[in-house]
């Protein structure tokens, strides 16, 4: 088991060098020189040329990247002499648009979006497994139609209508909840969840519709298997069969959906955080990509695939915790 | 129901049917038989005979899919068809086990096999897990696996298919049931993992006075553990017979032809005889004998009666019944015309 994670550190840790590359080279591949969006409309082919100086653009590729990556772990200082400014550890860059650097700004907008993204996961995963193992149950049953046929429209349903339909009626119609307006849950725990419960249904919806599905098929899939007979010639009651037998055995595509649907979250909920204006990270990039903010962009893709990654090996290691099979392979 | 207080279980006209989009599927038909304490009876066909059908059946293990059970299952006098399912399911496990084709498929591969032993004493008596966890060392003793501490921990896919098939016996008797169920106990396993799994069955059999019912389509193994053998046939019961009667006096077409793709090593021509053709589908039984698509001898009965009439399963000798339109000198000159059984006696 140990070296089966030192393995997967390993790979993960080469996986991370190969997408700060690629995110780089992103930073270097857009159509525009990066050194004259550092000033607005009053810019001189001057001011241009001495912040390609101070950002270091004039270096080679490779330069530069060393200086990002240098940037990340203990930080860089931009410039030489009088024009120098520090950007701290972990420095992902300096958003010329907003005029701070980018790691506070990623560090602001990080907890708001988990918040969201964990809110709405454990909503999602609670209903719609539930329903799921329902459906299952009651296969070709009425109920089975009813949960299938909900989950369909939900499942159909796109964010931005659920949301704004929720916006709509729950808060401008019938003023069941204020306007949203975020606060921290450890300033206005009260404010927050008032906040937070639309975005959370909004995005619920559509993973509780999914996950509902995945789990029933998944159910009765393994609802088939010889080894549940076995479970049920032993004499266990049809409960145990389900939640301890059953169940189990068809968790392992369910964990990896999981893993990999709240790393994406994670990496921002765009639609869900811009129709509730929460100041999360897929609200940052949206508004780093319609400025143009190269630095915030780039720092972004890096946040949100770093999640990928993670949770990736988080997956995995779940798989070994659930099936054995995997754990001594 | 029946006098014979030795009687464990008792199936009478069991019928069991599938609705499916293409029609009923009659997958067991007006089946009956006795099991007696301590004896085994073999149910033998090719796949699709409903032997397996008719055992999950008993087993209650039929309910909730689009299968329809009627008739009656006796054990120790309770009738199980029909009855609730909480009562068949505390007897499940309990009074009647049952052990599957494959081990490896059977046993859940994300508990180790200790857990799956203690679940099985656990659901059926009300002791602490410690005692549990004796009791399931020692029937894994008993069924013969070796460092059983150490196995305890293990899980299904670290063992060899041989030791699988032992924990499922042990997993199936630690109840001390009056009823094994074993379908196909040893077709998924080497032949000479088969004997070992057999002789065991046989030596927990007396130890433990269980009868057994056991699902197989392979006369080997009936000639070495049976008392009885029901041959069955698109659903039916074809033969019923003592095993001596069924090898030596075989009174159906069909057993004839089972008994003649069996390999005989002492068998000079060398060539197996295969029965021709294919087994009926379940959906369309034929309307005659569900054998007659097949039967080399339908001709010899007059008036095509073979394809219009089922024969009814009539008492051949004490003990011994079987289904066939051919007259008792017809199937004795056959018999000994083709050399099947002992046909001179």
């Amino acid at each position: 088991m140990v070296p089966y994670i030192v393995r997967r550190i390993f790979v993960m840790i080469l996986m991370l060098t190969i997408l700060s590359i690629v995110t780089f080279l992103l930073f270097n591949a857009v159509p525009t020189d990066p050194a004259r969006l550092t000033c607005g409309k009053t810019c001189t082919p001057q001011i241009v040329a001495a912040n390609r100086i101070r950002l270091g653009l004039d270096q080679p590729l490779i330069t530069q990247y060393l200086e990002w990556i240098k940037g990340i772990f203990v930080g860089r200082t931009y410039g030489s002499g009088s024009a120098t400014f520090e950007c701290h550890t972990p420095c992902l860059g300096y958003s010329f648009r907003n005029g701070e650097e980018v790691t506070p700004m990623i560090l602001k907008a990080l907890p708001v979006t988990m918040y969201l993204a964990l809110g709405a996961f454990l909503i999602w995963m609670v209903v719609g497994i539930s329903a799921g193992i329902f459906a299952a149950k009651h296969q070709g049953k009425w109920q089975d139609r009813l949960v299938m046929s909900i989950s369909l429209i939900g499942y159909s349903l796109p964010v931005f209508f659920v949301g704004l339909l929720l916006l709509i009626f729950v808060i401008v119609r019938w003023n069941f909840l204020p306007y949203p307006d975020y606060v921290s849950p450890f300033v206005n725990p009260v404010g927050f969840f008032q906040t937070m419960l639309l975005p959370w249904i909004t995005l619920a919806i559509l993973y509780a519709a999914y996950y509902a599905r995945l789990t029933r098929s998944q159910m009765l899939e393994t609802m088939g298997e010889d080894y549940i007979r076995s479970a049920r010639a032993k004499g266990l009651p049809e409960k145990v069969v389900v939640r301890k037998h059953a169940f189990r055995a068809g968790l392992t595509p369910i964990v990896t959906s999981a893993g990999l649907d709240l790393a994406g979250l994670l990496g921002g909920a765009v639609i869900t955080e811009y129709i509730f204006s929460l100041p999360g990270l897929g609200r940052l990039s949206i508004h780093a990509v319609t400025e143009y903010d190269l630095p915030t962009i780039t720092a972004t893709v890096l946040v949100a695939a770093v999640f990928v990654i993670v949770m990736n090996l988080v997956v995995d290691l779940l798989y070994a915790a659930i099936d054995p099979r995997v754990r001594l392979s | 129901m029946t006098n014979n207080s030795n009687v464990i279980l008792e199936v009478k006209n069991l019928n069991v049917e599938f609705t499916t989009d293409d029609g009923v599927v009659h997958a067991v038909n007006n089946v009956s038989y006795k099991v007696e304490r301590g004896k085994t009876l073999a149910i033998v066909g090719e796949s699709g005979s409903g032997k397996s059908v008719s055992s999950l059946a008993v087993m209650g293990l039929l309910t909730g899919s689009n299968a329809k059970v009627t008739g009656e299952v006796f054990f120790n006098e309770t009738e199980l068809v029909g009855s609730d399912p909480e009562v068949v399911r505390k007897l499940r496990g309990d009074e009647i086990a049952m052990i599957f084709q494959d081990p490896l498929s059977a046993l859940h591969p994300y508990y180790t096999i200790g857990a799956q032993l203690i679940e099985a004493v656990l659901v059926h008596n009300d002791i602490k897990n410690d005692v549990a966890h004796a009791r399931a060392k020692e029937m894994l003793e008993r069924v013969g696996i070796p460092s059983v501490d150490q196995r305890m921990d293990e899980y299904p896919h670290q063992l060899s298919g041989g030791m699988r098939q032992r924990v499922m016996i042990a997993m199936a008797l630690i109840n001390d049931p009056e009823v094994l169920i074993a379908d196909e106990p040893t077709t998924a396993l080497d032949v000479t993992v088969q004997a070992q799994i057999l002789d065991l069955l046989r030596e927990l059999q007396k130890e433990f006075g269980t009868a057994i019912v056991l699902i197989t389509h392979d006369l080997g193994v009936v000639a070495d553990l049976a008392d009885e053998v029901m041959v069955m046939y698109g659903g039916s019961v074809v033969e019923h017979a003592e095993v001596r009667d069924l090898y030596y006096q075989p009174q159906m077409p069909y057993t004839w032809g089972l008994l003649a793709s069996v390999p005989q090593i002492s068998d000079k021509q060398g060539q197996l005889d295969p029965i021709p053709g294919s087994p009926p589908s379940l959906l369309r039984l034929p309307p005659g004998c569900v054998f007659a698509p097949r039967c080399t001898f339908k001709d010899q009965v007059p008036g095509a009666k073979c394809s219009t009439d089922f024969p009814d399963l009539i008492s051949v000798s004490e003990n011994h019944e079987a289904r066939c339109h051919l007259t008792k000198d017809q199937r004795t000159s056959i018999r000994i015309e083709r050399n099947i059984g002992k046909a001179n006696q």
